[in-house]
Order: C-alpha cells, then structure tokens, then sequence
C-alpha cells in the first residue's frame, strides 16, 4: 500500500459518510416513548366542559397534534392538516400547549378565566383557519406536553389501537411526510 | 426583463466557462506546436469574458434588488420596499442563491486577476492554472442553474418582500460574506497551481514561488472574514461570546488552519526544495476544505445557526461535486507524487524542521476539528444515535495542539536553514524566555488574579511577542534593505501574539452577570457602576425598538452611557439584541437587554458583563491582516 493513496482512502471514507448522512435529518429527534404506551392524560376539550383521555380512544389508530395560536410554524401545517383531516383517513386529536404564555397578561389570572380566554381565541384562530380536530383538548400549563416530551410546536404523534406511541415528528408536517411516512404507517397499523 | 438578462448571461457564462475549462489545457495535451499556442491563449480571453458575463448576471440581481422587483422569487424572499438601499444591495448575497453567485462573481474575479498578474508564467501553466479554475466555475454555475437560479420569477409578484434576515441587517454582516469568500475563493486558486503543477509534472521551486502571493493574499483575506463574523456575533447576538464553535464556523477555520500551514509550507519549497508533496497536499486540502465547507452548510446534514434553507437536491449536488473535485486531485496526486524528486537535505534540527512540525501540528488541529464538527453526522450515519459535540470537546482538543504550534514560532523563524543547532537557538533566546517566564509570573497580579492557566497563556503571548520583537531589534540594527516580507512575517506574529493574551485575558478575567433591572436599579463589578436610567420607544427604518439607557459611573462620575435595544421588524416577528459596547484599549463593558419580566416591559432581564482585552482579539486579528496585506506586497512578487 503506498502512503500516496492514503488521502484518498481517507477521502473516500468521508465521502461515504457524508452521502450517508445527506439522507438523515439532524432535526428529526428520537423519541423514548416509541414503542411506549402513550401517557394518560384526561383534560377539559376546547369544545365544552367534557373531558378528554387517550384511553378514548381505545382500539383505533389516531394522530396527536401539539398546536397553539401563538406558534407560526404551526400556521404553516395547518392547511395541510386541514386537507388531510377532509379525507378522513384518521382521527386527529389537537393537543392545544401553553395557549397563555408568561408574557400574556392573562397568565396570572385564575385557571378558569384562562381556560376560558384559551377557548375564544383557540376558537376564533379554527374558524379562520380551519378545524382539522375531531377534539382538541386544552393543556394550558404544558404538564401533559411534558410528559410526552413535548421538544417543539408543533408536534404529531401517531398512536396506535393499543395505544402505543408508533412515530413522532417534530416540527411543520409537510405533504410528502403525510404520504412517504405516516399513512403507510397507519395502513399497517390498521391491519394489525 | 433584466432579471431574463441577468439569467442568459449566466448560461453563457456556464458555456463560456465550459470553454475555458477545456480548450487552455487541451491545448498542453496536443502535439502539434501550432494548435498548441492557440488553445492555450484562449485561457485569457475566455476567462475575461466569463467574468464580464457573471459580472452581468450579478449587476442584474442587484438590480432587482434595488428596483424592488418582487417579482423575482429570491428577491421577495430576502428583500423588502422599506429596507434601506445599501441593505438592499447587500441582500444580493443575504440568501442561497445569491451568495453562490458573489461565490462566482469573485472566483472569475480572481482567475482575470490570475490571468493579469501572470505576464512572467510560462504560457502553459497559465493555460493550466486558467482552466483548473474554469472548471471549478462549470461546477459552480451549473449548481447555481439547476438548482438554485436567483432570477426564478414568481407569479403573481408579491406586494412587498418578506425582508432580509434582521440578523444580516448589519455593516459587519454586509462585508462578512465578501470577505470571507475571497478567501475561499483565493485558496482555488492555490489549488489550480497545484493541480497544474501535478498535471505538468513539474513540481518545482518555481511553482511555489508562483502559489506564495496569491495564497497570502487568500489567507488574508480568510483571516479578515473570519474575524469580521465573530466581531459580529459578539456585538449582535447579545450574548458577549465570540467564538461558538458552530459547524460553519469550523467550516472557515479548517481551510484558515491548513491554509496557513500551506504558506509557511510553501517557503520551505521555494527556499529548500524540500517537502514538495507535502505542500502540495495542502494546497488541495486547503480548498477541499472550503468545499466541505460549502457542502456542510448548504446540505443542511448538521444543524447550525447559519441553518440555510436545506433542500436535499442541492446537497446531493454538492457532495458529488466535491468528490469529483476532491477525488480527481487526489487520485492525481496518488499517481503524480511519487514522481516527484526530494528536496534538499534538512537536519533534525533546523527551520525547515520546525516548519515541518508546525504544518502537522496545524493539520492534526483541523483534522481535530473536523472530527468534532462531522462526528455527529458519522454516529448518525452509524445507527449510533443522536449526539451533538461542544465547545468542551474543542476547548479541550484544539489548545493543547496550538499550545505547541504558538510556542515553535518563535524558534522557528530564528533557526537556520538546513542545520541549526539546539543549543544556539536557546542560547540566543535565553533572555527573551526569561522575560516572557517573569510577565507571566507577574502580569496575573496586575490583572486580578494569579491562576496557572492565565499564567500559562500569558507567557506563551509574550513568548511571541518578545521573540518576534528581538528578532525585529537585530534585523534593523543590521545593513541592508528589508523587505516588506520580512515586516509582514513579524507583524502578522506579533499579531498571534496580542491574539493569544486577548483570548487568555477574557477567559481568565471576564465577569459576566445577568440580573433583573428596572429603572434605578444599579449593578456593581468593581471598580464599575451601572444604572439603568431609562427605557425609550424607539422607531427605525423597519423596526421599532425598546432602547435602555445604562449610565456607567466609576468613582462616581458618569464615564459612559450605554444604550442596548431589543428591535423588533415589522417582516418577521424576530426580536434582535442590540448590545451596547463601550471598548477601551483594556476592556470592553458590555451591556444588552434580554426579555421583559412583567407585563409593563418595566422590569428586564439583562446581562452586564466586564470583558477585559477583547479589544486585543480584533488588534490580534488585524495585525495578522496588515502582515498578510505587507507579505503579498513583497517586491519579489512583482515581477
């Protein structure tokens, strides 16, 4: 072996990692709760005073979205999920997170005050922009974002008849995710 | 219309480039004496057309800046009607595609300057060093037309454009990228002489005499963008730090590192002969590197604050740019360099041996670097997991390797050629060692503190210093015209030399605190005051801002007053910090505004911080500058 060819090999083996890692995203953050049964949780709906927990939905394949009014990426996915969610191919549950932020200065006032501000202006920012949610529940101090290591808004999750956390993804969905990765997904999910 | 102008002018560049990548050296391949002459002579001609055509192209998007033509899709996205005009200008190169034409625009600048500065070459090594670089070109403008076109229209034009990144909307900022490309740029054209002498097989002294000037000159102005960015992110970012380790900035240290390995390199190959190979190898390193550099940042494979829309098209382009680019040098140098004669002899110990030592030393730094900027992407790639690597990780690994490389300046430019001898060399420095050993026992009292690291950096800068100086001391006493060589060799030391105490002084002695402050409130680091007075509205061009007014008292009269802003633009609903600075010759005092705390925006959270010798890291950075400007201007070069 001649010590002339060694830039080259070396070379080639960056090259190769390189193409590897062209093909990765550095965004796309694992998750310990894959593979894990999805925390339980059980909170007020924006829509009125009923209540909402994962184990209802018990037996089908489902998405979680974190979400806020405040959160421009998620402006971004929202016609995307609005157009998704008119296909009807599965339920998608909104998790509203931190809808008052520290800044706000609604954020001192008593937790049904709150409660109550979150829902107008969660309602009124649906209206306009469209209601992808079969329900969408109403984690004001981001407890249950905690709990399912919430990295991010927004954030979907998708969940399958067990109730397991299948796949996590951090960030604005985009159509060809929808298409390459999470309907596929589900398709086998829903087999099973 | 003009930005269709602008768009044809590049494809013609691109054909034009294809020409002067292929007919110049074509020509050295072919028998016969007459096709000879007149393919290789098309090397100039050709080469001051592209840049008339990229020079088009780049004029016609800066018209469309200027004209507000929201219209053009990369216009829209990074401009906008209220942005003040010389920003407009600037934000030709304030996204993707319009930085990878100034990438172009400057490298046909430097291949016409190649093409005038040539008058003494061989003609078929200008052919050569012309094509090489009209080759890069091909690779550049095709990457730019395929994906990444800055005169893409969009229909229907946007009413007003979504405005330049707020962080770019900065004078550092606007000649940063410049600056810092010139240097890039200027290191292919190191490379093209390195090629070209590998291709012709003459690998000789006159060729690295060729390479100097031109990679000084690249050096230099390397060396400039590099501390233009973290000057930048010392004042603009708001968080007091000037060097973060980012992947992009490694990516601009690597080729800085070999880059100045290579021009010590290329002294020995000029002045002995020797180490030809070697220096070769770094000329091809030292591009390839900006390569890398381009290909990390452009990829979006690491995550970084300089995050650039990552499109996957593009980074696939890139990367196989790069391995034909890379990997045709390098098979050509496997197969060229062992032709190649050794040099003149050289001792164990003697300049030519601690130059020898410095170039490894400054290669196994970068090789350092880059491990820790792609080890991410290989633990990645290996199934391994997710793991980032910080400063920690190249505080540790990159001083103890420079330690090393400072310390053999200064024997290294007093050692003979060929053979010197140990016991000389100490024997001539003694006392210099003495005084730098005594400073840097003592000067730590003076400055606040006695700690083995502080003492530590302390001598290794005065060590330089003092060298450098007595080397200057005796040189002037002797008979004899100096060149400006010589003067640009000492100055860019000393330079190292303020670098080095700058970086030991703020790491040994800033005090940084971050406090809660409303109006009254006063911070104390001895021996100064701050109060903050008041918080003013303020209204700029396109932002409104939150402006504090932070009187600095010592001995309790009013020495400054320091004025941070938070500005918000009206595009983007990003917040930026505005630091205020008050810089003396010892210490910077540095105050910015963080976030409001209560719902009145009476209350703050802000960071004082007391930065000692900071101003030394510019001084260091732009002694280096003038001894590069200084070395390039040597009389020897202009022939």
């Amino acid at each position: 072996m001649k010590k002339v060819l060694i830039p080259l090999v070396l070379f080639i083996g960056l090259v190769v990692f390189l193409a590897v890692g062209l093909k990765r995203d550095p965004r796309e953050i694992p998750s310990p709760l894959i593979g894990k049964p999805a925390p339980e949780f059980s909170l007020f709906t924006l829509e009125g005073d009923t209540k909402f927990s994962p184990a209802d939905m018990q037996g089908k394949v489902w998405l979680l979205n974190v979400w806020a009014t405040w959160c421009v990426a998620c402006r971004e996915e929202h016609p995307v999920l609005v157009a998704f969610s008119e296909k009807n191919q599965v339920p998608i549950v909104g998790l509203s997170y931190k809808e008052i932020q520290p800044q706000d200065p609604a954020y001192k006032s008593p937790f049904d005050d709150k409660l109550k501000l979150a829902r107008e202006r969660s309602q009124v920012w649906l209206k306009r922009h469209g209601n992808p949610y079969v329900t969408s529940v109403m984690d004001l101090d981001g407890r249950v974002g905690i709990n399912y290591g919430v990295y991010g808004v927004p954030e979907t999750y998708v969940i399958d008849k067990a109730g397991v956390i299948r796949y996590k993804f951090v960030g604005a969905v985009t159509p060809a995710l929808l298409a390459e990765k999470i309907l596929p997904l589900i398709a086998e999910l829903n087999k099973s | 219309m003009i930005p269709e102008l602008g768009n044809f002018a590049l494809m013609l560049a691109a054909v034009v480039a294809v020409m002067q990548g292929v007919l110049p050296i074509a020509g050295t391949l072919v028998r016969n004496p007459q096709t000879q002459i007149t393919l290789q002579s098309l090397a100039r001609p050709t080469a001051a057309l592209q840049f008339v055509l990229v020079a088009f192209a780049f004029g016609a998007l800066a018209a469309s800046f200027l004209n507000n033509d929201f219209s053009v899709l990369y216009v829209s996205q990074h401009s906008n009607s209220l942005l003040p005009k010389p920003y407009q200008f600037a934000a030709v190169w304030g996204g993707h595609e319009g930085s990878l034409l100034l990438w172009v625009l400057l490298l046909s600048l430097w291949t016409v300057a190649v093409a005038v500065f040539s008058r003494s070459l061989p003609l078929d090594m200008v052919a050569r060093v012309i094509g090489v670089l009209g080759l890069i070109s091909v690779g550049f403008l095709l990457f730019i037309l395929t994906t990444s076109n800055p005169f893409e229209r969009l229909l229907p034009a946007a009413l007003d454009g979504k405005d330049l990144n707020p962080l770019l909307q900065d004078p550092g900022l606007v000649i940063h990228p410049p600056m810092l490309y010139m240097g890039y740029v200027g290191m292919a054209v190191a490379f093209a002489f390195a090629v070209s002498a590998l291709m012709s097989g003459r690998l000789d002294a006159a060729w690295a005499r060729w390479s100097r000037p031109w990679t000084v000159v690249a050096w230099t102005f390397l060396t400039f963008g590099i501390g233009l960015g973290s000057w930048w992110a010392y004042y603009e970012l708001g968080w007091g730090g000037w060097w973060f380790w980012d992947p992009v900035e490694n990516a601009s240290l690597m080729p800085w590192l070999v880059g100045t390995a290579l021009i010590h390199s290329l002294m020995v190959t000029e002045k002995r002969g020797s180490f030809k190979a070697w220096t070769v190898l770094l000329a091809i390193a030292a591009f390839s590197l900006s390569l890398l550099g381009t290909f990390l940042v452009r990829s979006g494979v690491l995550t970084s604050v300089h995050a650039f829309a990552s499109d996957p098209k593009r980074g696939v382009f890139v990367l196989i740019f790069l391995a034909v680019v890379v990997g045709a040098s390098l098979t050509l140098f496997a197969w060229r360099a062992p032709r190649v004669a050794l040099g003149g002899r050289m001792e164990l110990v003697s300049r030519e041996s601690f130059l020898l030592a410095n170039s490894v030393l400054l290669v196994v730094a970068t090789a350092a670097v880059l491990l820790g900027t792609i080890y991410p992407l290989i633990i990645d790639a290996l199934n391994m997991g997710k793991l980032s690597v910080g400063p920690p990780y190249f505080n540790a690994v990159f001083a103890p390797l420079l330690v090393p490389t400072v310390f053999l300046m200064v024997p290294g430019s007093v050692a003979r050629w060929r053979d010197a001898n140990v016991r000389d060399i100490a024997f001539k420095l003694r006392w210099t060692f003495a005084g730098a050993l005594v400073l840097a026992v003592l000067l730590p009292f003076v400055l606040g503190g006695w700690s083995l690291g502080a003492a530590f950096g302390l001598f290794l800068g005065c060590w330089v210093a003092l060298g450098t100086a007595q080397q200057v001391i005796e040189r002037v006493g002797k008979p004899g015209r100096i060149g400006a060589s010589f003067w640009g060799q000492h100055i860019a030391h000393f330079g190292m030399a303020v670098l080095v105490i700058g970086i030991t002084g703020v790491k040994c002695y800033e005090v940084e605190r971050d406090v809660r402050m409303q109006i009254g409130d006063v911070v104390t680091i001895a021996p100064y005051t701050f109060r903050l007075n008041s918080l003013d509205e303020v209204r700029g061009p396109n932002y409104k801002a939150v402006r504090a007014d932070v009187q600095v008292l010592r001995d309790d009269k009013v020495i400054e007053i320091l004025q941070p802003e938070k500005r918000r633009y009206f595009s983007s609903a990003m917040a930026m910090t505005e630091a205020g600075i008050d810089s003396g010759f010892m210490r910077d005092l540095y105050v910015s505004l963080g976030e409001p705390l209560d719902d009145a925006r009476t209350e703050w959270s802000m960071r004082v911080y007391y930065k000692p010798f900071v101003p030394w890291l510019w001084g260091g950075v732009l002694l280096m500058v003038l001894g590069g400007v200084l070395a390039a201007l040597d009389r020897r070069y202009r022939k």
